[in-house]
């Protein structure tokens, strides 16, 4: 269950291209064709696999404050986790060039469609900030760190596949010559990524919670339009009370 | 310009409009479009660009004839990651709050095209001086862009300059909001920046014909 929803989770909301803009360099100057647009995704979804794992293994027993306790009990105070960039760069850099040498090895056909792809994803920022996301949400298992890594890859699969399809209708639409290319693309993806924001009530889970939502919703309507009348109120009535308090004081004496 | 000859001073101005990083050259995007709802967190992302692409220009420069060309993307990438630990720890000691904001996005400027782009082809090919200009003129160009969607998205969005209250108290009803303005929230949200950014671009190019992108396949095809 926690899987599934980590799953889902990552394609449709926590969405790397709509939500966090990761990639979009690479999203933009290869979304031109369909075909191109799913070689570059499905290579993008196998590094991301590959990477995220491994990065979490790396943050879990080297970078980690305490993580390097396994080492003995002279290691337990270290806190490398400044050294994370430069360490989760490399290993990316270098897991690239080892996917690249291995599938041309042993399937030309997969380098013929893939490589040319690979060593643009090296410096792909939908790879690192997948990377850096599961550092910084604390992922706790590294199954879960796998699904997040396919997860979040299909995720930018799906975004590029759809402007890149949007993309060849487009051309023969009549754009205004100013927005032509670069200008209608980004347009677009803003409208996709006011889509995709639905998806955002999709995890809410079982009936209580969502009959919990529309309460804290009126609640939060009431503090903005009357929090200034409320503290009025409240001040005034503590005034009274002050001045209640001076009167039976004044009385008593 | 006494200090810069003219060829220097092109190398500065360019990037500004005409070769803008971000709305010509699409570089860069990522970290453009993800921080911007703040003005402060853009004006700091832009300062942090500036130095990393200033000083990583240089030393790419200087070390352009020791790199084996094979190898040359993971020396770039080391000496990017070093430079953005080094702003990292910085924010980190001196402005606590902020690169909680940025979290990751101050990580993602090792990928961040613009300066890889950079590195391969200009510093990798020109002296040191030459580079550091070029490193500077483009980190001002993406700078110019991500504090003009920070201007517009937090004006718009929240009402304020900086944290500055310059439209009123929307809840004391002051200033514009006496009025009746509402702040549009809507501006804070991811996507408003994607189409902040492409009504940047389609002004920019209906000022500049020359900008124009040639994909007139155009509709009497059909």
């Amino acid at each position: 269950m926690e899987h599934i929803e980590l799953f889902f989770k990552s394609i449709f909301i926590d969405n790397l291209i709509f939500a966090t803009f990761l990639g979009m360099c690479s999203y933009l100057a290869v979304s031109k064709k369909v075909t191109t647009a799913i070689g570059l995704g499905s290579a993008v979804i196998f590094v991301l696999a590959v990477t995220v794992p491994l990065n979490w293994l790396l943050d879990q027993y080297i970078l980690q404050e305490g993580a390097l306790a396994w080492l003995g009990p002279e290691f337990a105070e270290y806190d490398l986790s400044f050294l994370s960039f430069i360490l989760f760069i490399a290993t990316i850099a270098t897991m690239v060039q080892l996917v690249e040498i291995v599938v041309e090895k042993f399937s030309p056909a997969l380098y013929n469609s893939l490589g040319i792809f690979l060593p643009l994803i090296a410096v792909n920022c939908a790879i690192l900030g997948g990377s850096l996301f599961m550092q910084s949400r604390e992922i706790p298992t590294f199954g879960l760190a796998l699904t997040y890594g396919v997860g979040s890859g299909i995720g930018w699969f799906l975004a590029i596949l759809a402007i890149a399809a949007i993309r060849e209708k487009i051309k023969y639409s009549n754009v205004p010559p100013a927005l032509r290319g670069l200008g209608i693309t980004f347009i677009i993806t803003g409208l996709m990524a006011i889509g995709f924001m639905s998806f955002g009530g999709m995890l809410t889970g079982g009936d209580e919670e969502v009959k919990e939502t529309p309460k804290t919703e009126v609640v939060k309507v009431i503090t903005e339009d009357e929090k200034a009348q409320e503290l009025k109120k409240i001040n005034t009535e503590q005034h009274r009370n002050k001045e209640l308090a001076k009167n039976t004081k004044e009385i008593k004496e | 310009m006494g200090l810069l000859s003219k060829k220097d001073a092109r190398l500065i101005l360019d990037p500004l409009a005409d070769n803008n990083p971000i709305t010509i050259q699409v570089l860069g995007i990522c970290s453009a479009l993800a921080i911007t709802a703040e003005l402060e967190a853009s004006i700091v992302m832009s300062i942090s660009v500036l130095f990393v692409l200033g000083v990583g220009n240089v030393i790419i420069s200087l070390m352009r004839n020791m790199i084996p060309s094979k190898i040359r993307i993971i020396v770039q990438l080391i000496v990017v990651a070093t430079l953005v630990i080094i702003v990292d720890l910085v924010l980190k000691a001196y402005a606590y709050e902020l690169s909680k904001t940025l979290s990751v996005f101050v990580g993602l400027i090792i990928t961040n095209c613009i300066i890889m782009g950079r590195f391969e082809a200009f510093a990798l090919a020109n002296k040191p001086w030459q580079s550091f200009l070029d490193g500077i003129g483009n980190a001002l160009g993406y700078g110019v862009i991500l504090i003009i969607i920070g201007f517009f998205r937090e004006l718009l969005g929240s009402g304020t300059l900086l944290g500055f209250k310059v439209l009123g108290d929307p809840i004391e009803k002051t200033g514009v909001y006496a009025f009746g303005y509402e702040n549009n929230g809507f501006m804070l949200l991811s996507p408003m920046a994607l189409i902040v950014v492409g009504i940047i671009i389609w002004i920019q190019r209906s000022r500049n014909k020359d900008l124009l992108e040639e994909e007139l396949v155009g509709h009497c095809d059909i």
